[in-house]
C-alpha cells in the first residue's frame, strides 16, 4: 500500500500543526521560567533577555513550596499505594471468581466516575467537618482526608484496569498453584502479582496522578498547613503583581516527575486500555 | 455462581487449561461463597462512603433550607420541600436565568470541545498508524499535555493569554498583524474561544490515546483489500477505520462528553476562579454560587438537576448505541 505525494504532504502539514499547537505551552513554560523578571512584565519574548536560573532559586521562598510538594508528595503517594492495594483485591475476585453481583459492582463502581464532583463536594465538606466536631478525627483541612477522598477518584479505573491485566494472566499458572495447595491468597501474592508488576506499577502512577493533579476538593478540603502544589501555585500572584517567571519554573518543578513516569509507562496504559475495552 | 456446595476442599478458581475465561466453571471445587465479597469489601466501603453516601446527603441538602446559619448544625435545616429546585430552575428569577445561560454556555463547550479533541484524536492516531521515523517521538510528545498537571498546564495557558504579556497576543498582534487593538481573553466574549482552545489542548491527547489502541486491533489485511480495490484515503477512513473504531467510538464519546460537561479545573484555574459570564460553564457556577452565598441547599439542589439531566442523556445515548449495535 503505498502513499500518494498528496497524502504525505497532508501527513506532514497536519502533523506539523499538531506539534506546533501542543508543543507551544510547554516551550513558553519552559523558555518563560529561564527568564528575569522584567522579561515577563513587558511584551513576550520568544527567548530570555539573559537566561537565568535564579526563579529556580526563588520559588521556595516567594511561597512555602516546600511544604506544598511534600503535602502533595505524601497526599499522592499514600493516595495511590491504599487505591492499588484496595484495587488489587477487588480486580482479583472480579477477574477470578463467578459471583452474584459481579456486574452489578463492575457497572456502579464504573458509573461514580459519571458524577459530578460538585455534587459530592458540598456534602463532602459538610461530612468531614461535622465528623471533626463529633469525633474529634479531623478530616476536613487535613491530609488524611484528602488521602480518601482522592484514593476513591482513582479506583474505579484502576480496578478496571487491573481486571484486564489479570484476565489477560493464563488460569493454568493458578491451577498449578492450587495444585501445589496454595490458597486463594497465596495464588494471588506468589503467582498473579508478580506477573503483573508492569500493570500494577502502571496503574499506581495513574493513581499518583489522579492525586496529584486535583483541584476542585483540594480548593475547599485544605488550609495553609495541608494545602497542596494544585493551590499552592496560585501564591505567586500577589496583589501587585504576578511573577510569572516563577509561576512556569514552579509548575515545571512539579510536572517534570509525573510526566516522566507517564511517559515511561505509556505503553503500559495503551495496554491497560485495549485490555478493558475489548471486554 | 459456581457452586454453592459446602463440601470441604480446595477453593475453585473461576476457570480451568479447558475453560475460556468468562465460562462458567463446572464447579467440581466448591468456592468459598464469602471469599469474593470480602476481597470487594474495601472497595464497596470506600466508594459508599465518599461517592453514593454524600450523593443521597446531596439530595437530602437539596430539600432543605440549608443556609450559613446551619453549617455548624446542618441536621437542624429546616426542610422546605422542592423551594431549591423551584428558585433555582425558575427561569423567571435572576438565579434561574443566569443557571439557564450557564447550562447552553456548557452545551455549546461541550460539543465543540467534544468534536474538535476526537478529530484531532482520530487523524493524529490514523496518521500515526503506519511506522515511519520519528513516529514513538510523535506519539510520546502528542501525550504529553494529557501526562501534566492540570494546573500547571492552564496556568501556563493563563500566562499565554495574558492581554499584554502573553505569548498568543505577541504572535496574532506583533507577529502576524491579525488585529489592530490587543484582544482580551481571559475577560468578555472572547473568554469562550480562550477555554474551548485550553480545554481541546487538554483533552485531545485522551482520545488520541484511546483511538490509537483501538486502531492495533484493525488487521492491516482490510486496508491492502480496500487499497487495491481502489479506495482512497478518504475512503479508507469511512469504509474501514470508523466502523472499525465504532466500539471505541461509543465509550469514548460518552466519556468526553461527561467529563467535559463536568470540566471544573480549566474554567476555574483559567480565570482565577470568577468566570466571566460568556465561559461561565455549570461547574464553576454552581460552586461559586454555593460558597459566594453559602446556600448548600440551593447548590445541592442545582447539582442535582445536573445529575438527572447527565443521567438521562446517557441513558438515552445507550439505547441509541445498542439500537443501532443490534441493526448492524
Amino acid at each position: 500500500m503505498r502513499e500518494t505525494l498528496a497524502e504525505r504532504y497532508a501527513r506532514r502539514v497536519v502533523l506539523t500543526l499538531l506539534v506546533l499547537f501542543t508543543l507551544t505551552p510547554i516551550y513558553a513554560m519552559v523558555s518563560s521560567a529561564a527568564k528575569p523578571l522584567r522579561d515577563v512584565q513587558n511584551s513576550f519574548t520568544w527567548l530570555p533577555s539573559r537566561p537565568t536560573l535564579q526563579p529556580f532559586v526563588d520559588i521556595w521562598r516567594t511561597v512555602p513550596l516546600g511544604r506544598y510538594l511534600v503535602n502533595s508528595l505524601v497526599v499522592s503517594s499514600l493516595a495511590a499505594l491504599v487505591s492499588v492495594a484496595v484495587a488489587i483485591f477487588a480486580a482479583f475476585a472480579v477477574s477470578r471468581y463467578r459471583f452474584r453481583g459481579r456486574t452489578t459492582f463492575s457497572v456502579a463502581v464504573l458509573s461514580t466516575q459519571m458524577f459530578p464532583g460538585i455534587l459530592f463536594l458540598l456534602p463532602l465538606f459538610l461530612i468531614y467537618v461535622n465528623i471533626g466536631n463529633a469525633t474529634g478525627v479531623q478530616l476536613y483541612a487535613s491530609r488524611t482526608g484528602l488521602i480518601i477522598t482522592y484514593l476513591t477518584f482513582s479506583l474505579p479505573f484502576s480496578i478496571w484496569m487491573l481486571v484486564g491485566y489479570f484476565d489477560s494472566i493464563p488460569r493454568g499458572l493458578d491451577e498449578a498453584a492450587q495444585m501445589d495447595g496454595a490458597g486463594p491468597m497465596r495464588t494471588l501474592f506468589s503467582v498473579i502479582l508478580p506477573t503483573a508488576v508492569p500493570g500494577i506499577v502502571a496503574v499506581a502512577v495513574y493513581a499518583f496522578m489522579t492525586a496529584w493533579g486535583e483541584v476542585l476538593f483540594a480548593s475547599v478540603m485544605t488550609d495553609e498547613s495541608s494545602r497542596t502544589l494544585a493551590i499552592g501555585l496560585r501564591g505567586y500572584a500577589t496583589q501587585y503583581q504576578v511573577y510569572w517567571n516563577q509561576v512556569m519554573a514552579a509548575s515545571l518543578v512539579v510536572s517534570v516527575p509525573v510526566v516522566a513516569g507517564f511517559l515511561f509507562l505509556q505503553r503500559y496504559f495503551v495496554a491497560g486500555l485495549t485490555a478493558g475495552a475489548v471486554k | 455462581m459456581t457452586s454453592t456446595v459446602s463440601a470441604p476442599g480446595p477453593v475453585a478458581l473461576v476457570g480451568s487449561r479447558s475453560d475460556p475465561p468468562g465460562r462458567r466453571s463446572t464447579g467440581t471445587r466448591p468456592a468459598r461463597t464469602w471469599l469474593p465479597y470480602a476481597l470487594l469489601l474495601p472497595a464497596v466501603i470506600l466508594e459508599l462512603s465518599v461517592h453514593v453516601v454524600p450523593m443521597v446527603v446531596g439530595v437530602w441538602m437539596s430539600l432543605r433550607g440549608l443556609t450559613q446559619f446551619h453549617i455548624r448544625d446542618w441536621t437542624g435545616a429546616p426542610f422546605v420541600g422542592l423551594d431549591n429546585y423551584r428558585t433555582t430552575l425558575d427561569v423567571d428569577t435572576t438565579t434561574g436565568r443566569e443557571l439557564l445561560h450557564s447550562f447552553g454556555v456548557t452545551a455549546a463547550f461541550t460539543v465543540l470541545a467534544v468534536g474538535l479533541s476526537w478529530a484531532l484524536g482520530l487523524f493524529a492516531a490514523v496518521l500515526l498508524q503506519r511506522p515511519f521515523r520519528g513516529r514513538g517521538v510523535l506519539r510520546t510528545l502528542f501525550l504529553t499535555p494529557y501526562a501534566l498537571p492540570v494546573y500547571a498546564a492552564v496556568i501556563t495557558w493563563t500566562f499565554m493569554l495574558q492581554r499584554d504579556t502573553g505569548l498568543v497576543n505577541h504572535v496574532l498582534v506583533d507577529d502576524l498583524g491579525l488585529f489592530e487593538d490587543r484582544p482580551f481573553w481571559l475577560i468578555g466574549s472572547n473568554s469562550f474561544v480562550a477555554v474551548l482552545v485550553v480545554a481541546v489542548w487538554r483533552t485531545w491527547p485522551f482520545a488520541f490515546l484511546c483511538l490509537m489502541a483501538g486502531l492495533q486491533n484493525i488487521p492491516d489485511d482490510l486496508y491492502e483489500a480496500a487499497y487495491l480495490d481502489g479506495a482512497g484515503f478518504w475512503r479508507r477512513l469511512s469504509s474501514v477505520t470508523l466502523p472499525m473504531l465504532s466500539p471505541v467510538n461509543q465509550v469514548l464519546i460518552l466519556v468526553l462528553f461527561l467529563w467535559t460537561f463536568n470540566d471544573f479545573n480549566t474554567p476555574y484555574l483559567l480565570f482565577g476562579g470568577s468566570a466571566p459570564s460568556a465561559a461561565d460553564l455549570i461547574s464553576v457556577h454552581i460552586y461559586q454560587s454555593s460558597f459566594i452565598t453559602w446556600d448548600f441547599g440551593a447548590g445541592s439542589a442545582m447539582s442535582v438537576a445536573l445529575l438527572l439531566f447527565l443521567l438521562v442523556v446517557t441513558v438515552a445515548y445507550l439505547l441509541v448505541v445498542n439500537r443501532w449495535r443490534r441493526r448492524a
